[in-house]
């Protein structure tokens, strides 16, 4: 009984932040809904057995993911008047697309079938010796070993490329060089001269 | 009704008493950190210290907070409400909920579940949620400087401190916290991986935002970075957030490194003192650590921090996790195993 009143708690809760992600006026508010949703999304995978998953969840989406989010939605200056002007202007497409979407979720959700060579495996639940994330490295790291791989070098490929389009060296702005700094001797860089008085340099 | 009682209402009692019984001692020792903090301080500068209130002034930090309970709340006119109010809130619990899978003894923990390590991480990882919230919340260009950079700060240091805890998981075979201490039994990780954590110890202060990383709040540039705009209890709801921190940070680094419960030798003398108090006299050394390092060091500069996470910290403990991976595969498994 508790794990349903858990269920309902952490779906409509979910729904509901989900909801309130894009009614909300402001868009800071708009992102903290979207990280409740998100927490309550773990949540659910916690009560679907799937720890392993939920904390992942939890420490990608909401750790690094959301923050970035909030990040650069703090920073920018928006107008929210001028945010809402086009929106009946926009609507009927809006509609549309949305429309299109719950029609192939229902095609999907209505024609659900598991792949014929997985309906057996999707029987045999996680044997209780091993713990969830255990079965799931035995998976991933041997049956799934080059999908794993290859999603791996995707993400590499992405942040490489990320970074070579946005990194350049500006001229004119004054670095630390450490490596300059640990070099200096003192011979090169402090030199003692006896001043005579009343003359100076 | 006796089922409901033997179901749900009994479990759901001797709960809360468990949470009373971790929180209480936990509050307790967050009051008396800040006074220990301001004592070891005040003994390095060679000053007296708190010594009015009570014998020793041992009553200081229940006078404290005396007086951040009788002050005004003040929330600024073009501060945004309920974000405002809810951020001391959000940073206080986390600093709380955390403690529900740390082991205090053998089987002595509230939540012992197999991924205890990784929901500490996550839980470390949501702390910048209430510094960003207090920045923005604030509407004062003090307060939001200082959220922006505690917040790259903690998203930096939070990967290398990943990879750190990759290489003890490693080591210990197993995401569960019990399991990482019980794999220490003949050695504490704390020798075979010493580098690491050096690493994890210097990653946890500025996680922490403490000295000599504690650019968030540097006084001298920020007035008092994110929270300048709070006062009363939403600013002590900070202060014991952050303190708590400081305590969950030093036990995770026992947990991880030094053993957790476990004695140093398990001979005559040692085994007779019991778990509980070897971990809190490990948390002490290093909470001692954290404040010696505030009495002892200069304030790193900005770039020079964000410098020190990704160009020094970041290719050490991912070296480390690659050095300590192969090892371990070389060794034929975890320690634990053996």
């Amino acid at each position: 009984m508790i794990q349903a009143l858990a269920f309902y708690l952490f779906a409509s809760v979910a729904v509901a932040s989900a909801v309130l992600v894009i009614s909300a006026r402001n868009p800071v508010h708009s992102v903290l809904f979207l990280i409740l949703a998100f927490f309550n999304a773990a949540g659910l995978f916690v009560l679907l057995g799937a720890e392993f998953l939920a904390m992942i969840l939890v420490v990608v989406y909401v750790g690094a993911v959301a923050v970035l989010f909030l990040f650069v939605v703090m920073m920018l200056d928006i107008n929210f008047s001028e945010l809402r002007q086009g929106f009946l202007t926009y609507l009927p497409i809006g509609g549309l697309v949305g429309l299109v979407l719950v029609a192939e979720l229902l095609a999907v959700v209505v024609g659900w079938t598991l792949a014929p060579d997985m309906v057996g495996s999707a029987i045999t639940r996680t044997p209780d010796a091993i713990s969830n994330t255990e079965a799931l490295g035995r998976l991933l790291y041997t049956h799934y070993i080059y999908l794993f791989q290859a999603a791996g070098l995707v993400l590499l490929v992405a942040m490489v490329g990320a970074i070579v389009l946005t990194h350049r060296r500006r001229t004119g702005v004054r670095r630390q060089n450490i490596g300059a700094q640990i070099a200096r001797s003192a011979k090169e860089s402090i030199e003692i001269r006896k001043v005579p008085s009343g003359k100076g340099l | 009704m006796v089922e409901f009682w033997d179901g749900y209402g009994w479990p759901a009692a001797w709960m809360v008493i468990k949470i009373v019984a971790i929180v209480l001692p936990l509050m307790l020792s967050i009051a008396y950190l800040t006074f220990a903090e301001r004592k070891v301080l005040s003994a390095m500068q060679l000053r007296r210290g708190p010594n009015v209130v009570g014998p020793w002034g041992l009553l200081q930090p229940i006078a404290d907070g005396i007086k951040l309970l009788c002050k005004e709340t003040i929330v600024p006119s073009g501060a945004n409400r309920g974000v405002f109010l809810l951020a001391p809130c959000v940073t206080f619990s986390l600093a709380l909920v955390a403690w529900a899978v740390i082991p205090f003894g053998p089987g002595l923990v509230l939540s012992n579940i197999n991924v205890g390590v990784l929901y500490l991480f996550a839980i470390s990882s949501l702390g910048v949620y209430g510094i960003l919230m207090a920045g923005w919340a604030s509407n004062s260009k003090y307060a939001f400087l200082g959220a922006l950079r505690s917040a790259a700060q903690m998203v930096s240091y939070e990967v290398s401190m990943g990879f750190i805890i990759i290489t003890v998981l490693l080591c210990a075979g197993s995401l569960n916290l019990t399991d990482i201490v019980m794999a220490q039994k003949s050695v504490w990780f704390v020798v075979p991986l010493l580098p690491m954590a050096v690493l994890f110890f210097a990653s946890a202060l500025a996680e922490t935002n403490r000295h000599p990383f504690d650019l968030p709040e540097a006084e001298a540039e920020l007035v008092a970075g994110y929270n300048v705009e709070y006062s009363a209890m939403t600013f002590a709801l900070f202060f014991l957030g952050e303190y708590a921190n400081m305590i969950l940070m030093s036990s995770m680094t026992a947990v991880l490194f030094l053993g957790g419960w476990l004695p140093p030798f398990d001979i005559a003398p040692f085994n007779w003192i019991p778990g509980p108090i070897w971990f809190a006299l490990k948390i002490s050394a290093v909470l001692f650590v954290f404040i010696w390092v505030r009495g002892a060091f200069p304030r790193y500069r900005y770039d020079q921090l964000m410098r020190l996470g990704w160009k020094v910290f970041l290719p050490l403990s991912l070296a480390g996790v690659v050095i300590v991976g192969a090892l371990v595969a070389w060794n034929g498994g975890p320690l634990a195993g053996r």
